[in-house]
């Protein structure tokens, strides 16, 4: 069992992604298929994002044995208010600042539903996410 | 076809001199929708979009895409290019519009 941490603050694109490119990097040293890989670094990616775009700060743990990859994002922010709304495809409370980027598109959270085996979120108004994805990794 | 090919043909601007020219170009995606390129851009593709700050890098290294290629005109910044050439990521322009550019890369592909 191998387990990474980040932390990700709020607000700050400049090293959007680093998380998400860490942990390629340490799958690809695995040897993990290269199909699961792309899967996970999508589903990753979106979390990550949406903490720089929508929280105030936020941990990722990543924890890696040989049969599952299990991704943890946990947020201090405002929460999410309709979870069933949020998972709708062109849905985005998104700041024109963060739509001019190009994010914002509402697409993040159904990219990350399509790419994992299980995704489980949790969410409290005013305080903040949780995030909880799944993939197995002996299936390939 | 390699990025080299599109380059010279195209004559395109090439942002990034330190990094190769010769990964191999399986097709391109047009989107200026992050999450849109995130899900669906494959790897080997050139990416034509308008959009040119950091995270632009960060998702052409995450989804191995062959290049990134900024249409209209429009210049990286210069922290955009030093992290492109850490990444590897080669960045190239054009003065054309979208629709136009991408039209010739599609005859050059099929
Ligand atoms: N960690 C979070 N904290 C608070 N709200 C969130 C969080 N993640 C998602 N949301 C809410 O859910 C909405 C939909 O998220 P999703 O990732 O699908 O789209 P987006 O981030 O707005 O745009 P895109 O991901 O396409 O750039 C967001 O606009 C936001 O309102
Ligand atoms: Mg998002």
């Amino acid at each position: 069992m191998m387990t990474l941490h980040f932390h990700i603050e709020g607000g700050n694109f400049t090293n959007a992604g680093f998380a998400s490119s860490q942990v390629k990097k340490t799958l690809k040293q695995l040897n993990i298929d290269s199909g699961l890989i792309k899967k996970i670094v999508i589903a990753l990616y979106e979390g990550e994002v949406n903490i720089v775009a929508h929280a105030l700060k936020g941990e990722i743990v990543v924890e890696i044995s040989p049969e599952t990859i299990t991704m943890i994002l946990t947020d201090e922010g405002k929460g999410i208010d309709n979870i069933e709304l949020a998972m709708k495809e062109g849905f985005s409370t998104a700041s024109q600042k963060v739509r001019e980027m190009g994010f914002g598109a509402g697409m993040g959270l159904p990219n990350i539903k399509k790419n994992v085996d299980q995704l489980f979120i949790e969410s409290t108004v005013g305080v903040g996410t949780k995030l909880t994805m799944i993939k197995q990794l002996d299936h390939a | 076809m390699k990025v080299i090919d599109l380059v010279q043909q195209l004559n395109l601007k090439v942002f990034t001199p330190g990094i190769e020219l010769d990964r191999t170009v399986s097709g391109a995606y047009v989107s200026d929708l992050l999450s849109d390129v995130m899900g669906h851009a494959r790897e080997d593709q050139v990416w034509i979009t308008l959009q040119s700050h950091l995270n632009v890098v960060a998702i052409a290294s995450l989804k191995d895409l062959s290049a990134v290629l900024l249409v209209k005109g429009i210049v990286p910044p210069d922290e955009v290019i030093r992290k492109a050439e850490a990444e590897g990521i080669v960045m190239l322009g054009t003065l054309e519009q979208t629709f136009d550019v991408s039209g010739k890369i599609y005859k050059m592909l099929v």
